[in-house]
């Protein structure tokens, strides 16, 4: 859906003639041409995962991050404009720091993003400033009402809070197999526990990746669960890599099944 | 977030007059010439799902008695309440702002606030103006994640989540009635006998605590507030 801007997406201070504002979709731009981030809100947590490329065979694995712990119990992941993002996680810290020693208790929720979206919005708001091109996903624990959600801030300012939602260049396949998932069962036991869901997106980023043919890439994941005691924490890693050799072998049985199937077909010719 | 103007310092020569009282009391010092004194008893003790509240109802310029009947239980939210002391002017100011940020909090969350979390702004108003109030306050209520919860924040800003909490100049007297009659698990009457009956004690001997027994209980469903009129108390004058 390319339309020109012709003329009227020099600022984001200006609408087009039919109600656009450019520069906040260029901007989305920014953050679907970057690495996938994915996350699901689990029976008994949240996890996200953001596939990192590496840019370069020289960079020190493990080291550029692109999930952030901004409060014991919020978590962020980024993507698109990596020091953008930055920003964003830098301001979300100071939000959730000054709700506590204001007000005695950890940010909420939906707080925490409602003042990150108002953030991200008041850049689309000026003439003189730019819109940020990142979409933040924000695992958070409700330390009062004992639950756990997902939301995604994205470039715009709108914030909405998911199951299960995807950013960056894999995210159209990355929500079909989302959608497969049990995330939203009529009867909550019956969703997947955050083990499961490690293991789940591990296979879907590396199932996207078959599919783009890009450079080689490493999995940041991070849970904020029952079993991280409901804190944000880096997914241990001897846990991810369980999970990588699971996705590539749950990866590999899918595609036997495929090509049997289509003997199968032949047989009966 | 100092919103109280800032007022000269405290001359205090400590070693001035070593060995002379002066024969006012340590409230009447701090007071400023003619300002009102909640010389006070208040008290306030958590139940098994709520809190009760208990103030008396004597406010005094020195020896004067300005108001017998005033109100020291003021309400902060839905089911959050407070005792006040000290400064009848700092401890209404307080009771206002907070009120005021605990509104905009609970528009802001769209959930009712939690007792902590009306007790951290109230101390982060006594604490950060410590040089210029003089508050000692108790407060106390029900939410839905602790249920009754009551916090003391005396002079100078320390706030304490405690079982029961009394406050004010009157409740020097009742400390060793209201530890010996005090027990956990109390029910909601037994709550308001204690509190009536250790307030009652606290007016018969401290001259700036009397009038009347004010006392608010609050539950989840609820805010019931009674008095007790100075004849009915259960002892004393």
């Amino acid at each position: 859906m390319a339309s020109s801007g012709s003329g009227y997406d020099l600022s984001s201070s200006t609408f087009s003639p039919d109600g656009r504002i450019f520069q906040i979709e260029y901007a989305s731009k920014a953050v679907e041409n970057a690495g996938t981030a994915l996350g699901v809100k689990c029976r008994d947590g949240v996890v996200l995962c953001v596939e990192k490329p590496m840019l370069n065979k020289m960079l020190l694995p493990n080291t550029s991050r692109r999930i952030y712990t901004v409060d014991t119990n919020s978590g962020v992941a980024i993507t698109g404009f990596v020091s953008d993002g930055r920003q964003v996680v830098s301001r979300a810290r100071e939000e959730a720091s000054n709700y506590e020693e204001t007000y005695g208790t950890k940010i909420p929720p939906t707080t925490l993003a409602d003042r990150i979206a108002a953030y991200v919005h008041y850049f689309t708001l000026h003439g003189s400033l730019r819109p940020f091109g990142t979409s933040s996903l924000i695992a958070s624990y409700d330390t009062e009402t004992k639950e756990h959600s997902l939301r995604m801030v994205e470039p715009s300012g709108v914030t909405y809070e998911y199951f299960g939602c995807a950013a960056g260049k894999g995210r159209q396949p990355a929500k079909t197999e989302l959608e497969k998932l049990s995330l939203n069962k009529p009867d909550a036991e019956d969703n997947m526990t955050a083990r499961e869901g490690v293991k789940q997106l591990a296979r879907i980023i590396h199932l996207l990746h078959e599919e783009g043919k890009d450079k080689p890439f490493e999995l940041e994941m991070s849970w904020l669960c029952e079993e991280s005691g409901w804190e944000h924490k880096g997914v241990p890693r001897d846990y991810i890599k369980e999970a990588v050799e699971w996705a590539k072998k749950a990866i590999e049985d899918a595609e036997e099944d495929d090509e049997s199937e289509d003997e199968d077909e032949e047989m009966q010719d | 977030m100092s919103y109280m103007n800032q007022s000269q310092p405290n001359t205090h020569q400590p070693y001035a007059n070593a060995y002379q009282h002066d024969g006012k009391s340590a409230e009447t010092r701090n007071l400023k010439p003619g300002e009102l004194s909640t010389g006070t008893t208040i008290m306030a003790i958590p139940f098994e799902n709520g809190v009760v509240l208990g103030a008396d109802s004597r406010v005094s310029t020195g020896t004067y008695v300005a108001n017998r009947v005033s109100d020291k239980v003021a309400q902060l939210h839905d089911r959050i309440w407070c005792c006040r002391s000290g400064s009848a002017a700092d401890t209404q100011a307080l009771t206002d702002y907070v009120r005021h940020y605990l509104s905009q909090l609970a528009i802001e969350t769209g959930r009712a606030p939690t007792v902590k979390t009306a007790a951290h702004l109230m101390r982060r108003l006594c604490y950060e103006n410590k040089d210029n109030l003089m508050a000692g306050v108790i407060v106390g209520g029900w939410d839905p994640v602790e249920k009754g919860s009551v916090y003391n924040i005396p002079l100078g800003g320390t706030c304490i989540k405690m079982p029961f909490a009394i406050g004010g100049s009157g409740s020097t007297y009742i400390y060793g009635l209201v530890d010996s009659l005090y027990k956990e698990g109390m029910g909601e009457e037994e709550a308001k006998q204690l509190v009536k009956k250790s307030i009652s004690h606290a007016m018969a001997r401290d001259g700036s605590s009397g009038g009347v027994i004010r006392t608010v209980v609050v539950k989840e469903d609820g805010n019931t507030r009674e008095y007790i009129p100075g004849n009915e108390l259960p002892f004393g004058p």
